[in-house]
């Protein structure tokens, strides 16, 4: 899993019918001090995250363990809400 | 599987129902000289380990094996405690 912060929102009309009713959302991956890093994925998001947060996206097959992503077209998933991180010093 | 240490901790309320009660890590990845290599990840613990140990994790759908029957969604997972270590 990896930390990302949602960035955007993806509208889309026209899509796989066993995406229909899914939230998806544009998120940047961050490093666990906060910092931004390259590249951006496209999530469906579980747990109605909002615009700047912090959010854990597990990605791969164990996507579609997510609560209702199972047997969808999906490789990334936002499964958590991030209250803090806390690196040992 | 993979070599790594753990170096911090995750809190997240609002999770998947599946993750209530799991432990969230984050593990820096490292080469077997043990030097840092890669970007630190969020890990599930499935063997109960302390700050800053060395461990090592799976990857992939495997890694949500250990919590069967219970289907969790993790990618990553600790499933393992590194006592020693020895290169040739």
């Amino acid at each position: 899993m990896i930390l990302a912060r949602v960035v955007g929102t993806i509208v889309a009309t026209r899509k796989d019918p066993r995406l229909e009713g899914f939230k998806l959302l544009i998120v940047k991956p961050v490093s666990p001090d906060g910092k931004d890093e390259s590249g951006y994925v496209i999530a469906v998001d579980t747990v109605s995250a909002g615009s700047n947060e912090t959010v854990i996206v597990v990605s791969g097959s164990s996507a579609r363990m997510a609560d209702g992503c199972k047997e969808k077209p999906v490789d990334a998933t936002i499964v958590g809400i991030v209250d803090t991180v806390t690196l040992n010093k | 599987m993979f070599l790594g240490r753990v170096v911090g901790t995750v809190v997240a309320t609002v999770k998947d129902a599946a993750l209530k009660g799991q432990r969230l890590l984050i593990v820096q990845p490292l080469t077997a000289d043990l030097k840092e290599t890669g970007k630190r990840i969020v890990v599930l613990d499935a063997v109960g380990v302390g700050a800053a140990e060395l461990i090592y994790w799976c990857r992939g759908k495997e890694s949500s094996f250990p919590f069967l029957p219970e289907e969790v969604p993790t990618d990553n997972t600790i499933v393992g405690i590194v006592d020693e270590l020895h290169l040739c």
